[in-house]
């Protein structure tokens, strides 16, 4: 428990107005890497907002994640132009390269995976991204080489 | 000399960002007196990395597909030798390059800077006239003024319903509230389209001035800015131009010593498409679940923390300080008698030139599709173009003369949206794509309405089982029941829209349907589990189908045509993709 009073959600750029909730939820998962249920309560203590309410705030957006993720997250477009030029082939590149299925970690923690609607690179389809960085154009094939870039160090990735 | 790097989230993704390193780094290590900058995105996301040059003697040659490795020739050829490379140019303002069907058929005011300035530099969108008309506004000092002349642009929310903006200004004007608020709607969510993030990545300031404005119009010293977490790069640069802004003092207290305040925060959406919706995303800056409620009381008098608030998309704020400049008549000439102006298209899918597109109201599909995007990849037939995403519909090839405008798209079922084209060609399966919008907007739908959250569910499942060939007598029917019942009994534009692509497209391809459901066939060769493969006597039994198929069902000897038993075929694809004689036959 102590680890989360680092989060004094007081000091956040919304400090003192309503709508507090989902800036410290972003906060929380920002330095954590996902919504833990020691933070929730933290939440709860600090800003008075009723734990089934954040709960439901938590589980209704899906930025929140309940359940630690890997140090890369993959995302991996399923938009509409993505899906015409063939995103399953893509997921299914990347399952079977990481092992894991689609909202999976590997046990190493280095990998995440997670399908999402539209990353907005529509005219380069299919997509994924990587952390922040987006990749385009992809073939199955390509996948490979992608994600071995991401294998180092995830602090030497961060840099 | 100046050249320019496109560095939009498009073109950093075909690696502008090192295209962009080694041009500074070498021309500085060669000491050629060139200035490297950013800009945007330039529109052409089909020939990422962009890069421009531009002489001294004003002509600028736009080089697509500038990876890094071109950066030497660039160099040495152009910039020291003055001899452009031809054969990269795509557009040059004397008249070479590729691409000029493209370019010169958009008509630009959206995207006016795009690509041409550094959005994070706020000097050069004021170069380029910006904040001109905020601080003209300010120093005319009538509120009346300013939406008398967004209502006589006839301009309309570019968000997807179309409502006109100085209208919706008005009213919000009007209503009774000492505060009021100001949101920028960009939660474009919309799989398809991207003008919203290209718009904020490479000219942010215009959407800034235009909520200032706005601001004063209505009478409202906050403004909100909605954007998706999924847009880093928007993100990052609002913040910059946000900062910018009120260190030169065109947002924060007593802007510009009028005496007007207006400030600016940015709202990260946490991924609820649903929050594009107007009620829900006030939930949502609320701090709670983006739920939409019941509407009237419209936003206009009681949005934010029940104040009245007006809710603008980034592209109608985009327009507002052109319009302010160039006045009215200058807007309202432009376009159809009751869509005035132009409107950006997300081009995509499976057309040649795929980018962003700012043409006039009144042009017909077929113009942007061939005209301005030169037609389908690969000589396919084209089919059909989707428009407006989930909640909009398909106009099939046969209404390809259809002109843009709010009316005549709504009158093919179909709706305008936000503006994300998506073509398809005769390999796309129109049913197996309207069971990816049902999945999405079964996935998306909030839950609050019964129709909606249950509906959607059960159109997703007949759809599924359609393309899976399971397909029973009654599904159309079925699906058309449904499809009503969903539309008719939703509270809001999710649930009312989300039929929309099964309607669409049970007016224009029932065919295909029944083609699904009777013959259990797939006419585009897409829904595997309605394929049957075969090998046919171009076959020289080179043996590669055989080892490929994972499930044993390819039989013959080297050098004899090979069979496929069909009792133990899985329709996994796999022979059909080894085959290097188009041997395997699909039906």
């Amino acid at each position: 428990m102590e680890a989360h009073r680092k989060f004094d959600f007081k000091n956040l750029h919304y400090a003192g107005q309503r709508g507090i909730l989902i800036p410290s939820l972003q906060k929380v998962q920002e330095e954590e890497g996902y919504i833990s249920r020691e933070s929730i309560i933290e939440i709860h203590r600090q800003s008075g907002i009723p734990l089934a309410q954040i709960y439901g705030v938590a589980t209704f957006y899906s930025q929140f994640r309940l359940r630690p993720v890997g140090k890369n997250m993959i995302r991996v477009c399923h938009g509409t132009a993505c899906h015409v030029s063939g995103a399953k082939g893509i997921s299914q590149a990347v399952e079977d390269h990481l092992k894991i299925g689609n909202g999976e970690t590997t046990p190493d923690r280095l990998y995440t995976i997670e399908t999402v609607s539209c990353l907005g690179c529509c005219s380069l389809a299919p997509v994924i991204m990587v952390n922040n960085d987006t990749y385009g154009n992809l073939k199955a094939a390509d996948v490979k080489k992608v994600l071995r870039s991401y294998k180092k160090l995830p602090e030497e990735v961060s840099k | 000399m100046r050249i320019l790097v496109g560095l939009g989230t498009c073109g950093i993704a075909a690696g502008a960002e090192a295209t962009f390193r080694a041009l500074r780094e070498k021309a500085e290590a060669a000491g050629v007196p060139v200035r490297v900058e950013k800009t945007g995105c330039l529109g052409m996301c089909y020939r990422e990395p962009l890069v421009e040059v531009q002489d001294d003697g004003g002509i600028h040659y736009r080089y697509g597909h500038l990876t890094s490795d071109k950066v030497d020739r660039l160099l040495e050829e152009h910039v020291r030798g003055g001899r452009p490379v031809a054969e990269w140019v795509v557009w040059s303002n004397n008249g070479i390059g590729t691409e000029k069907a493209f370019l010169e058929r958009q008509h630009r005011i959206v995207l006016r800077n795009c690509g041409l300035i550094d959005p994070e530099r706020i000097e050069q969108y004021i170069e380029a006239g910006g904040y001109k008309a905020f601080t003209e506004t300010l120093e005319r000092n009538d509120p009346d003024a300013v939406i008398q002349i967004m209502t006589e642009s006839g301009l309309r929310g570019r968000g997807g319903a179309g409502f006109l903006t100085g209208m919706k200004w008005r009213f919000t004007r009007l209503a009774p509230g000492a505060k009021k608020f100001i949101i920028c709607n960009a939660d474009e969510g919309d799989p398809g389209a991207f003008m919203d993030r290209s718009v904020l990545e490479s000219d942010p300031h215009s959407v800034l001035e235009g909520m200032a404005i706005a601001g004063f119009a209505i009478g409202a010293a906050d403004g909100y800015i909605y954007v998706r977490a999924e847009y880093p790069k928007a993100i990052e640069r609002l913040n910059i131009a946000i900062a910018q802004a009120e260190e030169r003092g065109f947002l924060g207290g007593n802007i510009l010593g009028r005496g007007f305040s207006f400030n600016v925060k940015l709202k990260e959406g946490a991924g609820a498409f649903v929050c594009g919706e107007e009620t829900a995303l006030i939930a949502s800056i609320e701090g709670k679940r983006g739920m939409p409620r019941v509407r009237p009381p419209f936003p206009a008098s009681k949005g934010l923390w029940e104040c009245p608030t007006s809710i603008n998309n980034v592209e109608t704020f985009a327009n507002v300080p052109w319009i302010l400049t160039h006045g009215a008549e200058a807007f309202n000439s432009l376009g159809t008698a009751n869509s005035k102006g132009t409107k950006v298209f997300a081009m995509a899918g499976k057309v040649r030139r795929g980018g962003l597109v700012e043409v006039p109201m009144g042009i017909s599909i077929k113009e942007i599709v061939f005209g301005i995007c030169g037609g389908i990849k690969d000589d396919k037939r084209f089919k059909t173009v989707q428009i407006g995403g989930p909640s909009g519909g398909f106009i099939p090839a046969e209404l390809q003369e259809t002109i843009i405008d709010y009316e005549s798209i709504t009158k093919t079922g179909a709706i305008m949206g936000s503006g994300g084209l998506v073509v398809m060609d005769e390999t796309t399966c129109i049913v197996d794509v309207v069971r990816f919008f049902l999945e999405f907007t079964q996935r998306e739908s909030c839950g609050k309405c019964t129709f909606c959250r249950i509906g959607t569910k059960r159109m997703l499942e007949v759809l599924t089982r359609i393309t899976e060939g399971d397909g029973r007598e009654g599904d159309i029917e079925l699906l058309e029941q449904l499809a009503l019942l969903v539309k008719n009994n939703s509270l809001c534009g999710l649930g009312q829209s989300a039929p929309n692509p099964v309607l669409t497209t049970l007016r224009y391809f029932r065919g295909e349907y029944e083609a699904h459901i009777s013959n259990k066939k797939c006419p585009a060769h897409h829904c595997q589990k309605l394929l049957t493969y075969t090998i046919s006597d171009v076959c020289n039994g080179c043996t590669v189908c055989g080892k490929a198929c994972p499930s044993d069902a390819i039989t013959g000897d080297k050098k004899v045509k090979h069979v496929i038993d069909q009792s133990k075929c899985i329709q996994c694809d796999e022979c059909y993709r080894h085959c290097k004689f188009g041997a395997v036959v699909r039906d």
